[in-house]
């Protein structure tokens, strides 16, 4: 019964979450619930024995990256509405309509098999906790080539962010 | 008695993604835009972790620091090129970009 209640009242807000995400106008609002989102499924984390990728879910994601989201949406500025406009026409109703039918063949098949998604294995009986110890083990032996890898990418978008942003232009001198 | 399986958080994650995919296709602020893509890497990342306790292995668990990674780099790279986009046409719609139309 616990861990119904444990699976429910994360998921429920997860949802909650994601639909204030797209449907709020003001986008103050939509990072809110962003991090409602992120918050809740760090919830469900812990609860899949993830208790090291929760934490780096709370910290990087509702932290770092939310921080940033509220900075450039402080800077672009909250009270200039979105514009509404289609400048294709009937562009909504035919995204949402051929979604809407998408979406109705993907439940029709899932919940006519009962909620019972082909596996191919049963799960297995242990539970393996996800602490440092272990993914640090496993991320600096077998993975540790695409872990360096990884470091250059984020090299690599730090230097486009900064030639991005610093302006070029020749008129302008500093 | 019932018990909290895998398909209940694959059901989670399908549901998420396609909320994510929805926000895409019907937001036109660039800003919203990125926040639905955050949505559907974390609907894999769940479906990673998921996958993690299923078969007892540490490898999904792995992978999400990658998704993770790549995730915070695209959001730097794609929020320095929404503040350009902005400081030449003062809003962040796409529908307003047209400057790679020929």
């Amino acid at each position: 019964m616990l861990d119904i209640v444990l699976f429910a009242v994360p998921a429920s807000l997860v949802i909650l979450g994601a639909l204030i995400v797209i449907f709020a106008k003001n986008p103050v609002h939509n990072s809110m619930g962003l991090v409602l989102t992120l918050a809740s499924l760090a919830v469900i984390y812990i609860t899949l024995n993830a208790t090291f990728v929760a934490m780096v879910q709370i910290l990087v994601y509702a932290g770092a990256v939310m921080t940033l989201f509220l900075f450039v949406i402080m800077m672009i500025g909250v009270d200039k509405p979105e514009q509404t406009r289609e400048e294709i026409k009937g562009q909504t109703l035919l995204v949402s309509g051929t979604l809407f039918i998408l979406i109705g063949i993907i439940s029709y098949v899932v919940i006519n098999s009962g909620f019972k998604w082909d596996l191919w294995f049963p799960p297995v009986d242990y539970s393996l906790e996800g602490t440092p110890n272990i993914i640090a083990g496993t991320l600096f032996t077998e993975w540790v080539l695409p872990f360096e890898v990884i470091s250059l990418l984020l090299i690599v978008a730090t230097a486009a962010a900064l030639a991005l942003a610093y302006d070029t232009k020749p008129g302008k001198k500093k | 008695m019932i018990e909290v399986s895998t398909d209940w958080y694959l059901t989670l994650a399908a549901i998420l993604f396609s909320i994510g995919f929805l926000g895409m296709m019907i937001r036109k602020n660039a800003l919203i835009m990125f926040m639905c893509i955050e949505l559907m890497l974390n609907s894999v990342n769940l479906t990673f972790i998921a996958a993690s306790r299923h078969f007892g292995t540490i490898e999904g668990q792995i992978s999400v620091f990658f998704v993770l990674v790549v995730a915070s780099a695209e959001v730097v790279v794609g929020l320095a090129i929404i503040v350009s986009i902005f400081k030449k046409q003062s809003s962040a719609s796409v529908d307003l970009l047209r400057t790679i139309r020929g």
